[in-house]
C-alpha cells in the first residue's frame, strides 16, 4: 500500500483515503483536531503524529494557515487538523474565529471534529488548561497531551497526571513528541474518546451561574458581564485542579529565560542588540540574496536563449521568451529574499525573540498607531516589499496589519536603487556640498527619508480614518526562550515561499503578458533604417539597426500610444511621452525603467544604470524646440515619483493575496500613485519657480 | 492600588479587573483574575510596556492596559 504524501491541496487527503481503500472503513473518516496555546508544542506533536503526510493551505477567504495531515495508528486512522495556536476560543481574532468555526463544524467542507487533542504545556499548566475548559464546553471529547514534561521536571514541578485526569474527567497523557514517547497511548485514548459520547460534567459552569448571585464577587468584578464571570469561574476551577495535582517545589534559582531576558530586554543593551539583529536581517536580504538572485536571473536568461534556439521565430517565441519566461523569472527572482526573510522570522519567532522585539519597540511604534510587531515587516520592506508584506502576518489585529501593509511599499526597496542610481549618475555625479559630501549620497538619503516620512504620516492618517479602531490590546505573552527546531523552521520557510509563488504567480503572469502585448503590438515595419555612419563595421551597423528597430517598435506600440495619451497628465511634472512609456512599463517592476529608457533612446536594451551611453543619451535628449527634455530638476522629480508611486505588480499581487480584497489593493495603488503625482508636481513646479 | 503603582520586583494579589472591553477580557483570559498573585518584572526601555509574571509565565502589557488591574496593598 502506498503511503499518502503531501500533495496538491484540493485533491489532498480525501483522495489519498480513497487510494488507500480505507474509505471503506468508516473509522478513517474520523476528524480529529489539534488545539493548544501558541508555543505549547503543537507543531512538534503534529509532525510526530503525521510524519510527512501533511498539507498546508489557507482557510477559504483568509490568510490563516490550514494544516491538515493523515494520522494512522495501528487499526485506526483519522484526518488530523492543526488549529492555529490560541489562548482562547472567544471570537476576538481571526485565528480564534477559525478555531471556533472548526470546532462547531461551520467550516464548509469540514465536519465537526470527533475529538480534540488539547496540547498542554506542563510548565504553564494553568493558562493552558483555560483553553481546555473552553473546548470542553463545546461538548466534544477532549484528550490532553501534556508536553514539555522534561522541562517541568527541571523546574521541579511534580505533576500528578492521574490526579489531573481524574479532576478534569478526561484522559491526560504525557508525551515526548521528539522521542515518540506516549504517542501510542495518546492514539489509544483519542480513538477511544472519539467513539464514545461520554461528556464530562463541567462544574465551573454551575459555578458561573452561582457567581451571578454572589454579591461579593459580583462587586469585585464590578461592571463585568456574564462572559467575565465565566472566565473567572473557569480559572477558579483550574486553580483548584492545579492545587491538587501539582506540587511546585520551591526553587530560588532564576530561570534561564529570566537571565537571558535581563540582557535582551535591558534598557541599553536590549536596544543595541535589537538594532544589531535587525541590521543583520536587513543586510542578509539585501546582500546575501544577491548571489542567488543573480544566478536565477542568468538562469532565466539562459532559459530564454534556449527557448530562442528551439522555438521558430515569431509571435509564439516572443511571447514565450519576453512575456512568459521574463515574467515568471521576474517573480522567482524574489524567492531568495523571501526564503531568507522567512528563515529569520521563523527563527526569531521560534526562539521567542520576536515578542521581545515587539516589547522593546512598542512605545515607538504606538506613537504612529502601529503595533510593536510592525517593525520587522517595515524594516524588511527596505529590501523588498513582498516579503515585508507577508511578514505582516505576525500582527494579529487585522486593522493594524492592514495599516502596516498599506505603508510598507513606501520603504525604498532595492528595485528603486537602479532608478535612483541612474538619475544620480546622469545629473549629479561628482558634485559635492560643502566640498566633501557627495550630492548623490545626500539625495539617496533624502529619498529613503521621504519614504519613511510619508509612511509615518500615512499610518497616522489611516489609523485615524479608514482603519480607525480602539487600540488593540497589546497584552502579549513573553514565551520562554527556546532553541528553534530546525525542522519547523525550514518547514515554515518553504511553505510560506510556496504559498507566495502559487498565489502571486498567476496575477503576475497575467500582468506580464498584458504588458508584453502592449509593447509588442501593433507590429512595426522598420524598413526605413538608415545606417548612421558610412565607415561603420558590419557588426556596428547590425547593432544600430537592432536598436533602431526595437526603439521604433516600442514608440509605435500600444504602450507608445499610451505614453502619448498620458503626456498631458505628466507634462506638469516635466515628463514627455517617452518618459511616459517608461513609467507605464516600469509598472511591471521599477527597475524596468532603466531598460525601457535604453530602448527608447536607441542605446539597446542591455545598457545598465551606470553605462555612459545611456546617461549621455538622457542628457542629449531634446524636445522639438531644441531644449533638453531632462534637467537635474526632471531627474529629481522622477526620483520623488518613484519613492511614492505603487509601480510593482508583484507587490500588488501579494497585497491582493494578503488582504484578500481588491478594494484595499486598488485603494493602495490609487492613494500611493496620487501622492506620488502630487509630490512630483510640487517638486517640479516649485523647482521651476525657484529657477532650476 | 493600581498595578502600575506596584514597584518593580514586588508581588501583589489581583483584587479586580475594572472595565468591560477587549483589553480586560484578554487580560482575564490570560489568567489575570481576582485572587491571582502577580509580580511586576520590568518596564521596557522607553518606559512602556511593562512585563508581569503570573501563574508561572511572563505577560507584557501597556501601562494604559495595566491601569484596569487593581491589586491589594
Ligand atoms: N523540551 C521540550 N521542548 C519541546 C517539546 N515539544 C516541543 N518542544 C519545543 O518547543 C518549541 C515550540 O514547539 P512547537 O511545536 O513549534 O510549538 P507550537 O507553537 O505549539 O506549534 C520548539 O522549539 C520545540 O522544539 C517537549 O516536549 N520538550
Amino acid at each position: 500500500m502506498k503511503t499518502p504524501t503531501t500533495e496538491s491541496q484540493e485533491s489532498g487527503v480525501e483522495s489519498h483515503l480513497t487510494e488507500n481503500s480505507e474509505i471503506r472503513n468508516p473509522k478513517s473518516q474520523m476528524l480529529i483536531a489539534l488545539a493548544g496555546n501558541p508555543n505549547a508544542g503543537k507543531t512538534t506533536l503534529f509532525n510526530a503524529l503525521t510524519g510527512l503526510k501533511q498539507k498546508v493551505a489557507n482557510y477559504p477567504g483568509v490568510t490563516v494557515e490550514r494544516k491538515e495531515g493523515f494520522w494512522k495508528a495501528g487499526e485506526n486512522a483519522a484526518r488530523l487538523i492543526d488549529l492555529p495556536g490560541l489562548y482562547s476560543l472567544d471570537v476576538t481574532s481571526m485565528d480564534e474565529q477559525i478555531a471556533h468555526d472548526v470546532l462547531t463544524g461551520k467550516i464548509g467542507n469540514l465536519p465537526k471534529p470527533d475529538a480534540v487533542i488539547a496540547v498542554v504545556d506542563a510548565t504553564n499548566l494553568e493558562r493552558n488548561l483555560y483553553l481546555v475548559t473552553q473546548i470542553l464546553e463545546f461538548k466534544i471529547p477532549v484528550v490532553v497531551a501534556l508536553t514539555m514534561v522534561d522541562l517541568a521536571e527541571k523546574q521541579s514541578l511534580e505533576i500528578d497526571t492521574a490526579k489531573l485526569s481524574e479532576l478534569l474527567q478526561i484522559p491526560v497523557i504525557a508525551v515526548k513528541a521528539g522521542q515518540k514517547h506516549g504517542i501510542e497511548e495518546l492514539a489509544e485514548k483519542t480513538f477511544e474518546a472519539a467513539q464514545s459520547d461520554k461528556i464530562p460534567h463541567l462544574p465551573w459552569l454551575t459555578e458561573a451561574e452561582f457567581l451571578e448571585s454572589d454579591e461579593d464577587i459580583h462587586l469585585s468584578l464590578s461592571d463585568d458581564a456574564a462572559a467575565n464571570r465565566k472566565i473567572f469561574a473557569r480559572y477558579n476551577f483550574i486553580s483548584d485542579v492545579y492545587q491538587e495535582s501539582v506540587n511546585a517545589l520551591e526553587t530560588t534559582e532564576r530561570g534561564v529565560s529570566e537571565k537571558i531576558d535581563s540582557v535582551l530586554t535591558h534598557k541599553f543593551f536590549g536596544l543595541v542588540i535589537l538594532v544589531a539583529v535587525l541590521l543583520l536581517v536587513f543586510q542578509t536580504i539585501f546582500s546575501w540574496a544577491e548571489l542567488p538572485m543573480n544566478l536565477l536571473e542568468s538562469g532565466f536568461g539562459a532559459l530564454g536563449e534556449l527557448a530562442k534556439a528551439v522555438l521558430p521565430e515569431g509571435i509564439l517565441a516572443d511571447l514565450v521568451i519576453d512575456g512568459i519566461i521574463a515574467g515568471v523569472g521576474g517573480i522567482l527572482v524574489f524567492l531568495p529574499q523571501i526564503l531568507l526573510l522567512f528563515l529569520f522570522i521563523s527563527i526569531l519567532e521560534d526562539t521567542g525573540y520576536m515578542s521581545r522585539a515587539a516589547f522593546l519597540l512598542d512605545k515607538l511604534m504606538s506613537k504612529v498607531g502601529l503595533h510593536g510587531k510592525a517593525f520587522l515587516p517595515l524594516m524588511s520592506s527596505f529590501a523588498c516589499a513582498i516579503p515585508g508584506i507577508m511578514a505582516a502576518r505576525t500582527i494579529e489585529n487585522p486593522r493594524d496589519r492592514l495599516a502596516t501593509i498599506m505603508i510598507a511599499p513606501f520603504m525604498s526597496c532595492s528595485a528603486r536603487l537602479p532608478v535612483y542610481t541612474l538619475m544620480i549618475a546622469t545629473f549629479f555625479a561628482g558634485q559635492t556640498v560643502f566640498g566633501f559630501i557627495s550630492v548623490g549620497a545626500v539625495l539617496m538619503l533624502a529619498m529613503y527619508a521621504l519614504g519613511i516620512f510619508t509612511a509615518v504620516i500615512a499610518a497616522f492618517v489611516l489609523k485615524r480614518t479608514l482603519l480607525k479602531s480602539p487600540p488593540p490590546p497589546f497584552v502579549m505573552e513573553l514565551p520562554p526562550y527556546r532553541l528553534p527546531n530546525l525542522r519547523t523552521v525550514f518547514q515554515n520557510m518553504f511553505t510560506r515561499a510556496w504559498l507566495f509563488v502559487k498565489r502571486a504567480g498567476t496575477v503576475i503572469l497575467t500582468i506580464s503578458i498584458i504588458l508584453w502585448a502592449l509593447a509588442y503590438f501593433p507590429r512595426t515595419n522598420t524598413e526605413m533604417f538608415v545606417p548612421p555612419d558610412a565607415n561603420a563595421s558590419a557588426e556596428e551597423i547590425q547593432k544600430a539597426k537592432e536598436d533602431f528597430q526595437q526603439s521604433e517598435q516600442l514608440r509605435n506600440s500600444y504602450a507608445g500610444k499610451l505614453g502619448h495619451l498620458i503626456e498631458p497628465v505628466i507634462t506638469p511634472l516635466g515628463f514627455d511621452w517617452k518618459i511616459g512609456i517608461a513609467l507605464i512599463s516600469s509598472f511591471a517592476a521599477r527597475e524596468v525603467l532603466v531598460s525601457t529608457l535604453s530602448i527608447i533612446y536607441n542605446v539597446g536594451k542591455d545598457a545598465n544604470e551606470e553605462s555612459e551611453t545611456l546617461t549621455q543619451a538622457i542628457r542629449d535628449e531634446k524636445r522639438d524646440d531644441g531644449t533638453p527634455v531632462w534637467t537635474p530638476l526632471t531627474a529629481l522629480t522622477l526620483m520623488v515619483f518613484f519613492v511614492l508611486a505603487m509601480q510593482c505588480m508583484s507587490t500588488i499581487a501579494i497585497v491582493r493575496r494578503e488582504t484578500n480584497s481588491w478594494a484595499w489593493t486598488l485603494f493602495m495603488v490609487g492613494y500611493m500613485t496620487a501622492l506620488a503625482y502630487f509630490a512630483a508636481f510640487v517638486t517640479y513646479q516649485v523647482g521651476r519657480m525657484l529657477g532650476f | 492600588m493600581i498595578l502600575t503603582n506596584l514597584p518593580i520586583g514586588e508581588t501583589a494579589k489581583v483584587v479586580s479587573v475594572k472595565g468591560n472591553n477587549a483589553v480586560t477580557k484578554r487580560l482575564m483570559e490570560m489568567g489575570v483574575v481576582p485572587g491571582v498573585a502577580v509580580k511586576v518584572v520590568k518596564t521596557a526601555p522607553f518606559g512602556d510596556p511593562i512585563e508581569i509574571r503570573l501563574r508561572g509565565y511572563s505577560l507584557a502589557m501597556r501601562k494604559s492596559e495595566a491601569e484596569a488591574i487593581e491589586v491589594s496593598e
